[in-house]
């Protein structure tokens, strides 16, 4: 029986959850499709079953996502699950940046559009293409209207990332400004839980 | 409902060859709702003109040529079968017919069903659901008054004392700005205005038991849903009344 701590996350997070458990880490982790962000929706059923499965091998469970447009549905689901906590705060805008960082950037411009680190490498697949611009790009400015800036809350220093941030934003037609963020309060939970595996081991 | 039966608009396809005046009513109601699914703003502009031509009245033309367009839209968004551009692109191709019929309607003096102040709460700035709800719902005969995005209390408030509306509607797409619609019911009671309204709440991350529990009066999903809604939940507080 498999009594390894698993987080299981959302796809998007996976590079962040590499650097910050480190190649050797007691924790295992499963992914579910980076394409949820898009379909909010879908999160809890696909991991009502995930979950379930790990629970009846008796393992410590920490799921790898915050609210993320579940609308309070996941933390309805973990309420029937006692012992299985989430990522703080609403989405992974927030708990990279800090609760009280992203509330003051956001209250500065609600018209902000976030991209983390991986939303800049892959922001043809999910945003482009996810919103249809690819076959619609008349779109782009019914969808953008309000929006004023894209916010990069940049995980690494890195130029590249930087550079693909900024060239989203010129194609959504809109200011572009960085933020580094480093990994915030996605890491201190996440090394929690590694924490206390490294401690029952 | 798929868009394959008898739809020949798809670029290069037989469609191309149809020509909407040689179709007879029905023939041509069944090709706009073909054309709203396809999201064709020039045929639906020439749909509707077609029609109004050949007798037609504005509310007859918008409800069996438009709103039932949309309507099946609606049911495939739903679905899963459309996905948001393409009921975008049907919303634009029902502004073209709407742009026709809007000051027809108006000419005819029909009282509307009801009046809609709706808008985006504060804090959230899409709008793309909202605009469907306010479209649909002045398909449905309402009167909507559109607040647009970031809406705070006092614009609600000055919304409602201002057009005295049967229904406040509110939509938000963030977890972090739906509890705003908690503020502005909440306020609605201290100032003693809550029963003066139907307050309806939608947007993608609620759901019903949240519409509840911040005591709105209806959940809707979609925009369909949600000009459905409306029309009964007036109906039933006029005769209750």
């Amino acid at each position: 029986m498999n009594r390894r701590p698993l987080i299981i996350a959302c796809g998007a997070l996976a590079g962040d959850l590499r650097a910050v458990l480190g190649p050797d880490s007691p924790v295992e982790v499963e992914y579910l499709p980076a394409n949820l962000h898009n379909r909010p929706e879908r999160i809890v059923p696909a991991l009502r079953a995930r979950l379930a499965a790990a629970l009846a091998e008796g393992r410590r469970v920490f799921v790898g996502y915050a609210d993320c447009g579940t609308g309070g549905a996941l933390d309805l689901l973990l309420g029937e699950l006692p012992g299985v906590d989430r990522l703080p705060g609403a989405h992974c805008y927030e708990f990279f940046a800090g609760s009280e960082r992203f509330a003051a950037m956001h209250d500065a411009e609600p018209g902000t559009f976030y991209l983390t680190d991986y939303l800049a490498r892959h922001f043809d697949a999910l945003v482009w293409h996810g919103l249809g611009l690819d076959r619609h790009p008349e779109l782009r400015d019914e969808y953008f209207r309000n929006y004023r800036r894209v916010v990069h809350l940049a995980q690494r220093d890195d130029d590249n990332i930087r550079r693909l941030a900024a060239a989203a934003a010129d194609r959504l037609g809109l200011d572009f400004e960085t933020h580094g963020t480093g990994y915030g309060a996605f890491a201190a939970a996440i090394e929690g839980i590694a924490a206390t595996s490294e401690c029952s081991t | 409902m798929s868009d394959g039966d008898g739809n020949s608009n798809d670029g290069d396809g037989p469609g191309d060859d149809i020509v909407l005046a040689e179709l007879d009513d029905e023939a041509l109601v069944a090709q706009m709702h073909d054309d709203l699914y396809d999201g064709l703003g020039d045929e639906i502009f020439e749909g509707t003109n077609l029609l109004l031509g050949r007798g037609w009245g504005p509310q007859r033309v918008l409800d069996e040529a438009l709103v039932e367009g949309m309507r099946i839209v609606g049911i495939d968004f739903r679905d899963g079968i459309l996905f948001v551009p393409e009921v975008l692109l049907a919303a634009n191709a029902m502004k073209a017919g709407m742009s026709v019929l809007r000051p027809l309607l108006a000419e005819t003096g029909a009282e509307p069903i009801g009046t809609v102040v709706i808008g985006t709460v504060k804090g959230d700035i899409p709008d793309i659901g909202k605009n469907l709800v306010a479209m649909m719902m002045e398909g449905a005969g309402f009167e909507v008054f559109d607040l647009g995005v970031n809406t705070d209390v006092d614009e609600f408030f000055a919304a409602l004392d201002k057009h005295k509306p049967d229904i406040l509607g509110m939509s938000a797409l963030l977890t972090t700005t739906m509890p705003y619609m908690k503020v502005v019911i909440d306020t609605l009671k201290e100032r003693g205005r809550r029963d003066d309204y139907i307050v309806m709440v939608g947007g993608a991350p609620l759901n019903e038991e949240f519409a509840m529990a911040v005591g709105a009066d209806a959940y809707c999903r979609d925009a369909a849903i949600a000009a459905a809604t409306a029309a009964s939940l007036v109906s039933a507080r006029r005769l209750a009344s």
